[in-house]
């Protein structure tokens, strides 16, 4: 016991600074993800309604790209793809190197255009169950398009997504494991690596494990409270 | 061809429409980024602190600190080690890597540090320590997935049941399990393993001769083709290293055995 | 600069390594089938019977229900099968002996059962909370009505409950079955090649960034397949509502 106490300490050996600092870059990972991610969604859920082909098409093309490929190969292509075309290019055009794409900036573009993908289908479910009959007597007591949107349409939209929101940000929170693959030290990336040094796999992988239950059991506390208040005014049924 | 062309074109085309421009520096070689993995004790690894820590890194702080330039260690996991270094995320690779023919065609090798012979280990109850193919036909052998060892393993063991693991550690669990009969690894880490936790299941069998074709020549480091000042820079501190008897004072820290 | 960019590109593509690997992408592709076909169809048997014990009355057995989910959903599939595979070789030392007298060794040292049992635990539990929810959507009206009609219990589940929560399910069992297949590329932390464990070997031994993109397209097949046949089945299945 005395043993595994000292494994994660704080001081001197102990990986327990080295496994909070990963825990810490996992959780802001995935909350500076998700308000990018769901607001690209929303994007492209709108545009996969809309009547125009230009808006359709590109939507459309975007959900079956992200949401098929595997979450790894995203990551390759943000960060080193991306990367080195924006390297040469700006080298043809005589700029010389220099630009540089942060670890933390690729894994949160890659993960929020998985994230769009999926939550763009949430999105569209949504908009789908609110009846055109609203945005109709909305504009016919007078309010704008904008207006009639985030007082009418948005908090009924929310209301309907948030369970499926909720399920996305589970998939994101677990998926962030992902980007140890480019030199952000994570949570797996800490596990691993304390793994290789100690040789103590079981504890630090069960340790990890339950440091991700916790960050889900709080997640799924806070989205019960969330669906409780935007169901105000439903009633219990 | 035509397929592939229009590919292509696509591809440009995607990247160009993902492009955006920014400023600019040009090299001049005083700051080097260097790349590692950390997950490869005694060569090199994180330690709590969350620092590189190892021969490889205490080795080349050396030689940056003769050749008076400064550097800084970025920790990468295996599978993108080269990609990053392609994408200019760092300038050099020093992570045990040995310079075989396929690594050769993405990236350049400076002159080889480490020549360590590859070897089998196996569970305490294996009877012999003849390690032809002939006599391994049908048992269970493991290795690290993405490593020259299974290479040698795919071009030699046909006969065997090949497994591959994502690191050294699980192949060790593994093998301590009664999973897997040998495993084939650097004898660096084997023996660290056999030191500690497999003092009680697994014994040394025997090295491996070294086959030019799959191990390369030793372990090298790597750097981008165009960066050949790099390469001739790290070539001169190495090869003088080995000379003046400073490779010898670092490697005796880690190692009873000479590894060059 | 046009050069430059075909360099690029060129990190992506070439053709080379379908002629010399093919094969080995193909066996991968199988493999993956194979491993989330298996898994999935235990997974729906094992979740339609803790969606239950979740709505059961009993509170010890929805309780162990809810927790059940909450851990195989709360962490990394990773985590998971390394504790299952590995975990269990820590007890084999010491069965090796029944094991081998009993004939299931084999099937104990090989990585594939296990592999299966946690992918098909993991399902599961995304699979139960799908039925769940669709079983609570059905409207409590029509169990009392048919109670009240004498129907007992099981057929009560068979004829009415189970065909319109099956329904209610139908996408969200897909949107499970298109995560399963991209979540088994973690395969070859147990020593499976499946579709991406072969990908990074080849790359690994080729440092070629273009198997990354065959294997993409491979995924993007599957995945789209499986959304063209699930849109079709809900369209043959939902024609009743249709107005």
């Amino acid at each position: 016991m005395d043993y595994y106490l000292k494994l994660v300490s704080f001081n001197d050996g102990g990986w327990g600074w080295l496994l909070l600092k990963g825990a810490a870059i996992t959780i802001s990972l995935a909350v500076a993800t998700l308000p990018f991610g769901l607001a690209l969604g929303l994007v492209v859920a709108l545009g996969q309604r809309s009547k125009s082909r230009v808006l359709r098409v590109p939507a459309i093309a975007f959900t079956t790209v992200f949401r098929g490929l595997p979450e790894l190969l995203t990551l390759y292509l943000v960060y080193f793809g991306l990367q080195l075309g924006l390297q040469r290019l700006g080298r043809d055009l005589g700029f010389s190197g220099g630009i540089d794409i942060p670890p933390f900036v690729a894994g949160m573009m890659a993960l929020g255009l998985v994230i769009a993908a999926f939550s763009s289908e949430v999105w569209v479910g949504a908009l789908n169950a609110i009846s055109a009959g609203q945005g109709e007597a909305a504009r016919s007591l007078g309010l704008s398009p904008g207006q009639t949107f985030r007082f009418i349409l948005l908090p009924q939209i929310i209301r309907v997504a948030l369970p499926g929101i909720g399920n996305n940000w589970m998939v994101l929170l677990k998926d962030t494991s992902l980007v140890s693959v480019i030199t952000l030290p994570e949570l797996m990336f800490v596990t691993s690596r304390a793994n290789v040094v100690t040789k103590e796999a079981f504890f630090f992988f069960g340790l990890a494990s339950l440091i991700y239950l916790f960050f889900s059991l709080v997640s799924m506390a806070g989205l019960g409270r969330l669906e409780a208040r935007s169901n105000r005014g439903y009633g219990l049924r | 061809m035509l397929i592939r062309k229009t590919a292509q074109r696509l591809a440009i085309a995607a990247f160009a429409l993902a492009s955006l421009l920014g400023p600019a520096v040009a090299k001049d070689w005083k700051e080097i980024r260097i790349g590692t993995e950390g997950a490869y004790p005694p060569f090199n690894n994180l330690n709590a602190k969350g620092e590189v820590e190892g021969f490889e890194i205490d080795y080349v702080n050396m030689l940056c600190g003769k050749m008076k330039v400064k550097c800084t260690w970025v920790a990468q996991d295996w599978d993108g080690i080269i990609p990053a270094l392609l994408s200019n995320k760092y300038d050099i690779i020093v992570a045990g890597m040995n310079a075989t023919d396929e690594r050769k065609k993405k990236v350049d090798f400076t002159h080889v540090y480490t020549r360590v012979p590859p070897a089998f280990i196996a569970a305490k109850s294996a009877k012999t320590n003849d390690i032809t193919p002939a006599a391994l036909k049908g048992k269970v052998i493991g290795a690290q997935a993405s490593t020259i060892h299974m290479n040698f393993l795919e071009k030699y063991y046909k006969d065997s049941t090949l497994k591959g693991y994502p690191t050294q550690e699980e192949a060790n669990l593994d093998l301590a399990n009664g999973r897997l009969d040998y495993i084939v690894a650097d004898k660096v880490a084997l023996l660290d393993f056999l030191n500690a936790k497999g003092k009680d299941c697994c014994k040394f069998i025997a090295d491996v001769a070294r086959d030019p074709v799959i191990h390369g020549d030793g372990v090298g480091m790597a750097v981008r083709k165009e960066d050949q000042d790099l390469k001739e820079m790290f070539n001169k501190a190495i090869d003088e290293s080995l000379k003046d008897g400073s490779f010898k004072a670092v490697a005796s820290k880690y190692f009873t055995f000479d590894i060059m | 600069m046009m050069d430059s960019l075909r360099d690029i590109a060129g990190l992506f593509l070439n053709l080379d390594i379908l002629d010399r690997y093919g094969y080995r992408i193909l066996q991968g592709l199988g493999l993956t089938l194979q491993l989330v076909a298996v898994s999935v169809l235990f997974g729906f048997v094992l979740g339609m019977l803790i969606a239950h014990a979740r709505l059961s009355k009993s509170w010890l057995l929805s309780g162990l229900a809810y927790c059940y989910t909450t851990f195989f959903r709360g962490t990394p599939l990773l985590c998971q099968l390394f504790l299952v595979y590995y975990g269990i070789g820590l007890f084999l030392p010491a069965w090796r002996a029944t094991l081998e007298d009993i004939g299931l060794w084999a099937y104990f040292r090989d990585a594939y059962i296990w592999v299966v049992i946690t992918f098909t635990l993991n399902t599961a539990a995304y699979q139960a909370e799908a039925l769940r929810g669709a079983m609570q959507a059905v409207p409590r009206g029509q169990t009392e009505a048919a109670k009240a009609l004498g129907l007992h219990q099981f057929r009560i589940l068979q004829t009415i409950i189970w065909p319109q929560a099956l329904l209610i399910a139908l996408r969200p069992l897909g949107n499970e079955l298109i995560i399963m297949i991209k979540a088994s590329s973690i395969a070859s932390l147990a020593t499976l090649y499946d579709l991406m464990g072969q990908t990074r070997f080849i790359f690994a031994r080729t440092f070629d960034l273009s198997v990354y993109l065959y294997a993409a397209i491979l995924y993007l097949l599957m995945v789209e397949t499986i959304r063209r046949l699930w849109g079709l089945m809900e369209t043959r299945l939902m024609r009743h509502t249709l107005r």
